[in-house]
């Protein structure tokens, strides 16, 4: 977190002049002397290995494998996680449950920084009416409870895409759906940071003389105002990742999340109110692990919103 | 509160023009949210299947005078018509010969009329507002308890930057922040819940509103709603109070202080009459949007705790595909968030003399 002093100290001279950072390096270092912000990329960079090693070390099939004579099982050496209501082995199935999870996130954000930033880019490039329209129904959108329109988008398109394979690992077929509905569910936000970003920035001296040179519009929008609009982006971006990982846990959690076989940390919750008294270890390893992701990705993305202001990029 | 009455009058003039132009937005922004929302609940699934009760699939020729009378047949731009100014004026072919005999008998929403749930053939105007007074038991309990911790914290810990207290405060609201509803609800459950309960010590029941065999009363409810409660505080706690922590840090750096510091005011004037007022006013634009969104209820926690809300109406619903009662919800739902956006507008606009004359 930037100190207040660092934020409204003028620009230092660098003590070696000819040392030239570039804004990239610059957030870079500035990244790396935020300890919550290292914190969180050694928490994520674990998780990552977990998710990885983890299936050299278990097959899928074996965490999709189920022996109802070893139902609900404490943690014990052979299942340190224990084993779910019909018998899985949980430690397993967070490890392939996680690689889902951290899927959703990322793919999700893809599909919402792609809408977020058309819609975002065209209103405040083009202003007037195209803006107003735009705008108009993002807010309308914003309005509606996010997890209300999840669920009604899930109801919706839940079972029209069929199981698929893909690398010899057989995929439920609502793990698109739920990728796709949560991107299109989350690009509000962002579409608000473009425009505005967009609205400052067109009215700059540099957009005028690609005007008057004749570069087209969308030349203008693609090449020389979104470069300039990268800072918040990846801010808004990482911090969404965390966001669309809750909320898969959420849909899922309900029961209109991905299905079968597939699994995710959200659906490994799903039965985990009917077994509260007796199997606390079902609900507990893969929310902890939901916790510590969303809690990594926070971290980061919050270091990254000091190391990318420009108002504390010289130090 | 010392302003010349001419600019009052002004102020009055522009604030008047500024609400009205704001009235006028929010009516093609709901009209937008009600066909959005419509079309994708009428295809979100057969509302039919929620007939299937007692006696099994409804199928054939009573399937389609069921399709008919509900108006299933007719193309979306016709029912979302009928939804909207109800079909009363209108005759409509209700026994499939190809002539429209009978008289409708839907009002539309514009004239108050939700229509009538597919699952439970009661009104939906009346399923909400049974539900509407638990929820907004459930979420202002919590609101207010939000709003006291947070600014608690976010003050105390901004006053006291990079303290030990601060650093543990910031760690903890990061966690808080970051928790799934479902891990916290659950883990509460299981702490004050189940375990307490094996201990034989007193445990927070964890369940409804209320004990059947007890009753309806206010202890019985609010011994309820102590766990859901933490649960949805202790999420936005933690989101709130950094918050205004940044805030008052913000505020706290600014020279109006360190002239109210030089003059010798009491560190306590200082934080509580000076700084905490401008602090607070963004407080006023989180909670005034939280405000709307308060009827929608807690979806997920209600759930878990099994809490008679809007929330859990929705979700039950939703499994049934019962669109009447969705598109009811949600409507109001929209108007409460438009209404309190507006509100929080004007608020902020009179708290704030800066932005009166823009």
């Amino acid at each position: 977190m930037a100190t207040l002093a660092e934020t409204f100290t003028p620009a230092a001279q660098p003590a070696v002049p000819h040392q030239v950072y570039s804004p990239m390096q610059l957030a870079w270092r500035k990244l790396r002397r935020n300890r919550a912000a290292v914190f969180g990329l050694v928490l994520l960079g674990a998780l990552i290995a977990y998710i990885i090693v983890g299936s050299f070390v278990f097959s899928e099939e074996y965490a999709n494998h189920n022996d109802l004579s070893l139902r609900l099982q404490g943690p014990s050496a052979e299942h340190p996680f224990g084993t779910d209501p019909i018998g899985r082995d949980i430690l397993a199935r967070t490890i392939y449950g996680g690689q889902i999870s951290l899927l959703i996130g990322l793919a999700s954000v893809a599909i919402s920084l792609v809408v977020g930033v058309l819609v975002g880019a065209f209103a405040g490039y083009y202003g007037g009416t195209v803006d107003s329209v735009l705008m108009r129904f993002t807010e309308a959108v914003l309005n509606i409870p996010s997890l209300f329109l999840l669920i009604i988008a899930a109801k919706y398109a839940g079972d029209k895409i069929r199981n698929f394979e893909l690398f010899g690992r057989e995929f439920s077929g609502s793990l698109i759906v739920i990728i796709l509905i949560i991107g299109l569910t989350s690009w509000m936000y962002l579409a608000r940071i473009v425009r505005s970003e967009f609205l400052s920035l067109k009215e700059r001296e540099y957009i005028t003389a690609a005007h008057a040179l004749g570069v087209k519009n969308l030349r203008i929008i693609f090449y020389h105002v979104l470069p300039n609009t990268t800072a918040p982006i990846i801010v808004a971006a990482t911090l969404g990742v965390a966001t669309a990982i809750l909320s898969e846990a959420y849909i899922s959690f309900l029961g209109l999340g991905v299905r079968a076989p597939t699994a995710t940390w959200g659906n490994m919750l799903e039965d985990a109110t009917r077994y509260i008294e007796n199997a606390p270890h079902i609900w507990f390893f893969p929310g902890l692990l939901i916790l510590i992701t969303v809690l990594a990705i926070n971290f980061v993305g919050d270091g990254l919103r000091d190391a990318l202001d420009p108002r504390t990029l010289t130090h | 509160m010392t302003c010349l009455t001419q600019r009052q009058a002004i102020g009055a003039q522009v604030m008047g023009r500024f609400i009205i132009r704001r009235v006028l937005q929010a009516i093609p922004l709901l009209f937008v949210i009600s066909v959005i929302v419509f079309v994708l609940i009428m295809n979100m699934g057969d509302p039919l299947t929620s007939f299937a009760g007692r006696n099994g699939l409804v199928k054939g020729k009573d399937r389609e005078r069921l399709i008919r009378q509900l108006g299933l047949d007719q193309p979306i731009y016709v029912q979302y018509l009928v939804w909207l100014v109800g079909n009363d004026w209108m005759k409509i072919d209700s026994d499939g010969d190809g002539v429209a005999e009978s008289n409708g008998t839907r009002l539309g929403v514009l004239r108050g009329d939700l229509g009538t749930s597919v699952v439970t053939r009661q009104p939906v105007l009346q399923m909400i507002w049974e539900r509407l007074p638990n929820t907004l038991i459930l979420m202002l309990t919590s609101e207010a308890v939000i709003v006291v911790f947070a600014l608690g914290l976010g003050i105390t810990s901004a006053l006291k930057q990079y303290s030990l207290y601060d650093n543990v405060f910031t760690g903890l609201s990061f966690v808080g922040y970051s928790m799934p509803v479902p891990l916290l609800a659950l883990g509460l459950i299981y702490i004050f819940g189940v375990y307490l309960k094996r201990a034989g010590l007193p445990y927070f029941p964890t369940v409804g509103m209320f004990e059947p065999s007890v009753g309806k009363t206010w202890e019985q409810v609010v011994w309820h709603l102590v766990l859901p409660v933490a649960t949805l505080s202790i999420i936005s706690i933690a989101a709130y109070s950094r918050f205004i922590r940044s805030n008052m840090l913000e505020v706290i750096g600014q020279d109006y202080i360190r002239t109210a510091r030089a003059k010798g005011l009491a560190n306590r004037t200082i934080t509580l009459k000076h700084a905490l007022k401008n602090a607070a006013l963004p407080i006023v634009t989180l909670v005034g949007l939280d405000l709307g969104f308060l009827l929608a209820g807690a979806l997920v926690t209600e759930t878990i705790f099994s809490w008679p809300g809007m929330g859990r109406l929705f979700y039950d619903h939703a499994l049934k595909s019962d669109l009447p009662v969705l598109m009811g919800v949600l409507m109001l739902i929209s108007i409460s968030v438009v209404f309190f956006q507006l509100l929080t507008d004007i608020t902020y606009t009179f708290l704030d003399p800066r932005i009166r004359y823009q």
